[in-house]
């Protein structure tokens, strides 16, 4: 008896928890949340389960992202195993039927894309590589045009009544991108050839993009932390004067990028990892912010 | 690639045509480059709808994610660890302490997969060596559905019961190296069995998810045979964040096993075992909450965790002393109770270290003292308690070293205890559960 009166308590105190929208869209990164709220509108309910200072990689299924997952009618993530520690559990915990793998609620922005980095070889000794490639794929605004075509057509197959919205949307945004893109090559074009080390393999999309080389990465192998050993070789193989920068994502501690930098007067430049959803920012303003750093150094 | 090249070629020839053309009129010259598009959009299409070339294929694509989990540990005592009790409490499972020096834990192999649309699966083994015997116990094996929707999830097989927090996760993933006493003294580390479970996630912000399960009732700490259900269990359980940095999740657990026939560790009395045997009837009631913290959220490099159960059972029935002769019998009506509290930090990327302690009490009452003394069941003023400590050092996601000391006042002699453990995971990245 106590049990149903438990029950019905709770149930009453969640009620007005239960909202009611178009489609309520779960993103497992920000810059999901950030696109399709361009395709979308008011009426569709964006979470995103991580923000730009967190690493994807590294996340739980807490009890809050499987409440969220619970009521999504679709769930956006890059997917190549970027989530592999904790979306498949979360799927399962949320016992939600419309965002199971195979259903239009599930969408993987990695299916729409060409992968950098596939490995040929998997092994572990190798750091923790994804089978798929590497899923850092928003940093090329090409793959940004990519992912929002795919995901028009996925919102219209799930809310058809807003199809003349969504591409009205989608038509718009790509247009203004694509001048914003030939606006960020041009004042990118100077870092065409330059030499950059990373601390981690997040930015090969962008260097892609914008035509730089990737030397070196401050970690000796993906996910695995920069050893003092493996610093202390960088700095002697590195040819100083050729290196532009030091690119690594603000969230990370920056204690190894500062030491190869004071040992050879490489600048660093911080990057936001991804869009700052959660306070508003845009993938525009993004994108924006991400060339300014990159320009600033550069100077 | 391809289509690349076929596009070059097409506007090579279109150029080549209209310079050849170049008297006909704009109408033509247009109608001709939409016949072109519309040829190119065919050849694309085309190209993109073949089937790459597949080559022989050797039936394992489809083969369940694997990962084996190789434990070890070196253990040092300053008591004998064979003569180990609790008072208050009659153990049994797998409470005893692991063996003096080096030896193997719990070698895990853990197969899970999609089977279809429909349904998951996992298939878990664990290996481990009791008198130097290696026993392979059939830890899981059960189905989960995957698309009822609703929030609802049926699962059915051989499973951990969903009570408490610490019972339903893998020993390789706890945060020591042995069990909380609470769970040694009336799970026997943990309870597994074979049955179904219901669960149902709440539409709502507040994560809310009820769960209930019906066991066969065979396995410690239930046992005998049951024609149906031998063990209810409920729980509900809550959770949510505070903020970017903080997140909680919180428990109530409840469960009931009738007619129980459960045989506990035996005391040796020259020649003949005498086996305690408890006949009768348990219901656990168990609380727990469980708090993390993490600077913004990202736990790569600092993360912290809060952890405390509860948990009390009573039991009545009789207590039946195996192989004594005359046969001695004795009423029980047992009431245990305990809690522990931990606190982890993982202070560094590759570090962590944590704190524990343990308190368990008893008020057994029978009719023959004797008997209860011989199962164990007289605490003679005792309250077990233990104090632990632990570092570990994670050279990366998969691999795990910890030194963790006991200050284990479980029975009158103070015991010092000295665990030396590795944890290895190999094959598919395990889930990280809350």
């Amino acid at each position: 008896m106590h049990t149903k009166t438990a029950a019905a308590f709770i149930l009453l105190v969640c009620l007005p928890g239960i909202s009611q929208a178009a489609l309520n869209v779960f993103t497992c990164e920000p810059e999901w949340a950030a696109l399709v709220k361009e395709l979308g509108d008011d009426e569709i309910n964006i979470y995103s389960a991580t923000t730009s200072t967190q690493d994807p990689h590294h996340i739980q299924a807490r009890p809050s992202l499987i409440a969220k997952a619970r009521r999504a009618d679709l769930l956006i993530c890059t997917g190549a195993e970027l989530e592999a520690g904790w979306l498949p559990l979360l799927l399962r915990k949320a016992g939600n039927a419309a965002i199971q793998p195979g259903q239009p609620g599930f969408f993987m922005t990695a299916d729409y894309v060409d992968m950098l980095e596939v490995p040929t070889t998997l092994d572990r000794s190798l750091g923790d590589i994804h089978a798929s490639g590497n899923p850092h794929i928003h940093l090329d605004p090409n793959n940004i045009i990519r992912v929002a075509n795919a995901l028009t057509q996925r919102l219209i197959e799930l809310n058809e009544s807003g199809s003349k919205r969504y591409q009205k949307n989608q038509e718009q945004f790509i247009k203004r991108w694509q001048q914003a893109m030939a606006g960020w090559s041009e004042r990118a074009a100077s870092l065409r050839g330059q030499d950059i080390v990373m601390h981690h393999n997040t930015w090969p999309y962008l260097s892609h993009w914008l035509g730089m080389n990737a030397v070196a990465t401050l970690e000796p192998i993906p996910g695995v932390p920069p050893a003092s050993s493996h610093l202390a070789r960088l700095e002697k193989r590195l040819n100083h004067d050729d290196v532009a920068m030091i690119i690594h994502a603000d969230y990370v501690n920056e204690r190894s990028a500062q030491w190869l930098s004071s040992k050879t007067g490489i600048p660093i430049v911080s990057l936001p990892a991804s869009v700052n959803f959660q306070q508003g920012e845009t993938l525009m303003q993004f994108y924006e912010t991400i060339i300014d750093a990159l320009m600033a150094s550069g100077e | 690639m391809n289509i690349t090249i076929i596009r070059a070629g097409l506007v090579c020839v279109l150029v080549f045509t209209t310079s050849a053309v170049f008297a006909t009129d704009e109408e033509t010259l247009t109608h001709q480059l939409e016949e072109y598009e519309k040829r190119l959009d065919m050849l694309e299409r085309h190209v993109s709808e073949q089937q790459p070339i597949s080559p022989y294929k050797t039936g394992n694509e489809f083969n369940p994610a694997i990962s084996v989990i190789i434990d070890g540990v070196y253990a040092s005592y300053e008591n004998n660890p064979d003569n180990y009790v609790l008072p208050g409490y009659s153990l049994g499972g797998e409470s005893e302490l692991a063996k003096e020096g080096f030896s193997l834990g719990h070698s895990e192999i853990i197969m899970s997969s999609n089977i279809d649309d429909k349904f998951f699966g996992q298939f878990s083994l664990a290996l481990a060596e009791h008198n130097d015997e290696v026993e392979v116990e059939l830890e899981e094996a059960f189905f989960e559905t995957l698309a009822l929707g609703h929030g609802m999830t049926i699962r059915g097989g051989r499973f951990y019961s969903g009570i408490g927090y610490l019972n339903q996760q893998h020993e390789h993933t706890w945060d020591f190296h042995d069990a909380p006493l609470i769970y040694r003294g009336i799970f026997g580390n943990q309870y597994f069995d074979d049955g179904v479970r219901a669960t149902y996630v709440a539409p709502t912000d507040l994560y809310v998810e009820l769960g209930l399960e019906a066991f066969a009732g065979g396995k410690y700490p239930a046992g005998g045979d049951h024609s149906n259900v031998g063990v209810w269990t409920g729980f509900v359980n809550f959770g949510g964040d505070l903020g970017i940095s903080h997140s909680w999740q919180a428990g109530l657990s409840y469960l009931t096993a009738d007619d129980i026939e459960r045989e506990h560790g035996s005391h040796v009395h020259t020649g003949v075992a005498e086996i305690p045997l408890f006949e009768g009837d348990s219901t656990i009631a168990g609380v727990n909450m469980i708090y993390k913290w993490a600077p913004s959220g990202n736990s790569i490099e600092q993360n912290f965790k809060l952890q405390f159960e509860y948990f009390s059972r009573d039991e009545k029935g009789s207590l039946i002393l195996l192989n004594s002769s005359p046969l001695e019998v004795s009423s029980l009506n047992s009431e245990q109770d305990g809690w522990y509290l931990q606190g982890i930090w993982q202070f560094d990327r590759n570090w962590r270290t944590g704190i524990r302690y343990d308190m368990l009490d008893s008020d057994n009452l029978g009719s023959d003292a004797a008997v209860l003394d011989e199962a164990g069941l007289v605490k003679n003023g005792h309250t077990p308690t233990r104090s632990s400590i632990m570092a570990e050092w994670l050279p990366s996601n998969f691999s795990r070293f910890r030194l963790q000391y006991n200050r284990d006042d479980s029975y009158q002699d103070t015991d010092n205890q000295i665990f030396l453990q590795y944890t290895f995971s190999m094959g598919a990245h395990g889930a990280h559960a809350y």
